[in-house]
């Protein structure tokens, strides 16, 4: 085909997936519709893990707009050696770190001293500042049928609260359902980092359901969700 | 419960993200599942884990704004418009 002709030779023989190599080539010839349907396919994942390096939703659609935009720039120069959408994140991590290193806002990869146990009991987490969560900032939607709304805006509110490092694991691998080497590779992350950082996610967001949600009634609720089907 | 069996609780709620992506050793797992036999508030605690990671899963991320979509098109055509 004509237009795959315009996708690097290089790219043609690393880990671009079928798809991923026809939506390339429709981008570098400057097809609005593929752009389009890459905005659909990356845009809430993108906005999500960009507001937890950042301090507004719209500071973190700014971040998004930049990357998608750099990364429309360097598509002649993409040589395949991950996938599309590995190098894309990796675009928008740096994008929003450096972002949210100028805000001063939250913290950035990396363990810190001291937090391997730092979640001694963690069905009771302390919260370390007031609860004044902004569930309408989240770009989860609450309203998600498959969820009942209030453990959806519970799930937004918890999720929102995690340190960057945390948050952006989680939504990668528990919301996206990314592997874990996806995660690390676009993270640079070991996958025992990862798992670490997995973990601390997981039972923040859990303690957190805890205590914002009645406590019994949030374990009825979740049992119902992991009896389920879906589950 | 005894300050002993209490860092135990806390020595397998540490394993359990590592139990639940398969990522522990044989030995390590053999040594948690016997703790998660005999420790109702692990198994417990386990279950919970299990099912707060069912609801992310159901989580669905909003869609874009219209307007913003129809503005990072119009941003992509432009930059073509202009490097061709």
């Amino acid at each position: 085909m004509e237009k795959l002709s315009t996708v690097p030779a290089t790219a043609l023989a690393t880990g671009l997936t079928p798809d991923e190599h026809d939506l390339l080539a429709a981008l570098l010839t400057g097809d609005e519709q593929a752009f389009g349907q890459l905005v659909d396919r990356y845009f809430p994942a993108m906005l999500q893990v960009a507001r937890g390096f950042v301090r507004t939703p719209s500071a973190a659609q700014e971040v998004v707009q930049e990357a998608l935009l750099a990364v429309v720039e360097g598509l002649p120069r993409f040589e395949g050696r991950s996938s599309l959408q590995t190098w894309m994140f990796r675009i928008l991590v740096n994008r929003a770190k450096t972002r949210g290193a100028r805000e001063g806002h939250r913290v950035s990869f990396g363990c810190r001293r001291g937090d391997r146990g730092s979640h001694r009991n963690d069905s009771v987490l302390p919260e370390s500042t007031s609860v004044s969560i902004a569930t309408g900032s989240s770009t989860i939607d609450p309203t998600a049928p498959v969820l009942n709304q209030e453990l959806g805006e519970a799930i937004c509110a918890a999720v929102d609260r995690l340190p960057a490092d945390q948050h952006t694991v989680l939504v990668l691998r528990d919301i996206q359902g990314w592997t874990s080497p996806q995660v690390c590779e676009v993270l640079g992350l070991s996958d025992a980092k990862q798992r670490i950082l997995l973990h601390r996610a997981r039972t923040g967001v859990h303690a957190r359901l805890l205590r914002s949600l009645n406590c019994e009634s949030a374990l009825i609720k979740l049992q119902g969700l992991s009896s389920s089907p879906a589950a | 419960l005894r300050r002993r069996e209490e860092l135990r609780c806390q020595q397998a709620v540490e394993l359990l993200t590592d139990y639940l992506e398969g990522a522990l050793s044989r030995r390590a797992q053999d040594r948690l599942e016997a703790h998660l036999k005999t420790c109702d508030g692990c198994r417990a605690y386990l279950e919970q884990l299990r099912a707060t990671i069912a609801a992310l899963g159901q989580v669905r991320l909003a869609t874009p704004d219209p307007k913003v979509r129809a503005e990072l098109i119009e941003l992509y055509w432009r930059y073509h418009a202009g490097s061709s």
